[in-house]
């Protein structure tokens, strides 16, 4: 495996901390007048999401994180895989539980995901920061109650409740924004 | 030469192309201003030397000579300076007297928020000057130049042990390299480990008690460990350590100057040289010949003085 030397620090480069693949999300070299250089990194772990800031002596290396990130297409899940298709080379990959968490309510199928792969497995799946979603279950809709305020929670086909507006009527597809899990429009 | 410019104090608050030129220009104007008042003589030495510096911390960029073939040219290489120091102290060995330069300066530095592969440096030296009479110096320049419409900064003067002890809880002077380590590991998440104590010093300097230094005011950080004298003469603090009469001014946080009570003493200089080159060889980069005209100004004799080096583009960040 390669590996980088803090003088190819920037940011989105991938590094293995602690036997754990991260992302450099910022980098700062931090140098007394007269003295030793150092790279102040600010590091998120891919594995668990946590960020933090660790400092580097300029002229170290670090091993490099053999991390990909490519489109893929989301196929169908199993008890416990769920399973993605490059659609140019027709590879599958199976993604686990912890890889999906984030994107598992709005997963659709044949919907294009962008998958962070680390030595050829998925490690997260990110879903496109808008989708199209069939409402299977809500209230009956109120007519003539399209200015007020009022919400009422839907469940959509995969699984997710999110809160939509009382005129919205079962059947019907709802564009949603996957960042904060709201109710944008009718798509 | 201010009111050519057409400089107004309204415009200077206004993030424009225009006022930043106008900005940079009155500052150099006011600098200039500041030591003609004070009979400091404005001087160039040259960017391009045969000799790089031999600090184990600074390499210089280089360009080629294609008319290289005297043998007191140790290599086909000219390198640019990094400091003007010096050929300013060659003109000091020379009877020039108080002497000023604005010059650019290079230095390999990668690229950051506070750091540039060229950027312009204000140098001065001050015959008959201690480290205290030169701080003194620095702080009515400072104030002469800010612009007219602020509140004067307050100046406030700390030692590196004093700040040491105040903001990482650890007496510098006497502290271990381990001593250090273990309290640098504590607060911060280090990737490596050393025996060199001023690497956990230059660690702790730069993360835990710069971000303190300068808050809305002028800092001094001086007396310095004797291993970070440089170029600054040795001396006895109040309770007998031995420190370097170095000093370092901070405005939020911002290191910007650099000043010595200035080494006088050929034979010590070499000896630093020296020590600086088998640091270098340690740390796997090039040993550096020592600049023989530089090493002649010391033996003819640098007269007492003090000198320092202000970051004018980090000046005009603050200011």
């Amino acid at each position: 495996m390669g590996s980088y030397s803090t003088n190819e620090f920037k940011n989105g480069l991938k590094l293995i901390i602690d036997g754990d693949p991260c992302n450099i999300i910022d980098n700062e070299m931090v140098k007394p007048g007269k003295g030793q250089a150092f790279n102040r990194v600010r590091l998120k772990n891919l594995k668990t999401g946590r960020t933090w800031e660790k400092t580097f002596k300029s002229g170290e290396s670090v091993e490099a994180a053999d991390v990909l990130e490519t489109d893929m297409e989301y196929l169908y899940c199993d008890d416990e895989f769920w399973y993605f298709m490059d659609s140019e080379t027709f590879e599958q990959v199976p993604a686990s539980a912890a890889a999906v968490e984030d994107a598992k309510p709005y997963l659709k199928e044949q919907e294009k995901c962008m998958i962070t792969l680390w030595n050829g497995a998925p490690l997260t799946v990110s879903v496109p920061n808008f989708v199209e979603l069939e409402v299977t279950e809500t209230d009956p809709g109120l007519k003539g109650d399209t200015a007020q305020g009022g919400t009422k929670p839907a469940t959509l086909s995969t699984g997710a409740v999110v809160r939509v507006p009382l005129f919205i009527d079962q059947g019907e597809i709802l564009k949603i924004d996957t960042r904060t899990g709201e109710y944008v429009s009718r798509a | 030469m201010i009111e050519q410019t057409g400089a107004n104090p309204a415009f200077l608050t206004a993030d424009t192309i225009t006022a930043r030129l106008i900005k940079r220009a009155v500052m150099l104007s006011k600098i200039r201003n500041y030591f003609s008042s004070q009979q400091v003589l404005e001087v160039e030495t040259p960017i391009l030397s045969p000799y790089a510096v031999t600090d184990p911390q600074l390499d210089n960029l280089r360009v080629e000579n294609p008319f290289a073939i005297s043998e007191d040219e140790p290599d086909n290489w000219l390198y640019l300076s990094t400091s003007p120091e010096y050929g300013m102290k060659q003109l000091l060995s020379l009877g020039s007297g108080s002497i000023y330069q604005i010059s650019k300066a290079f230095r390999q530095d990668p690229p950051g928020r506070l750091h540039s592969s060229e950027f312009t440096l204000l140098e001065w030296y001050r015959l008959d000057y201690d480290m205290d009479a030169l701080i003194d110096d620095v702080a009515s320049l400072i104030h002469s130049v800010s612009a007219d419409h602020k509140k004067p900064l307050a100046i406030n003067k700390i030692s590196y042990q004093q700040a040491f002890l105040d903001y990482v809880g650890i007496d510098p002077l006497s502290a271990t390299a381990a001593e250090l380590e273990a309290v640098a590991q504590h607060s911060l998440d280090v990737s490596f480990t050393s025996q060199d104590k001023d690497i956990w010093l230059d660690l702790l300097l730069t993360h835990c008690v710069e971000p303190k230094l300068g808050q809305g005011a002028m800092t001094f950080l001086y007396n310095y460990p004797e291993s970070q004298a440089a170029l600054a003469r040795l001396a006895k603090d109040d309770n007998g350590n031995i420190i370097a009469k170095r000093f370092e001014l901070y405005i939020d946080g911002v290191e910007l100057a650099n000043g010595y009570f200035e080494l006088t003493d050929a034979d010590e200089q070499l000896q630093r040289f020296e020590k600086d080159n088998i640091l270098r060889q340690q740390a796997g980069k090039a040993v550096r010949n020592i600049d023989p005209q530089f090493m002649r100004a010391m033996q003819r004799g640098l007269p007492e003085c003090s000198g320092v080096a202000l970051g004018v583009d980090r000046l005009l960040l603050v200011i």
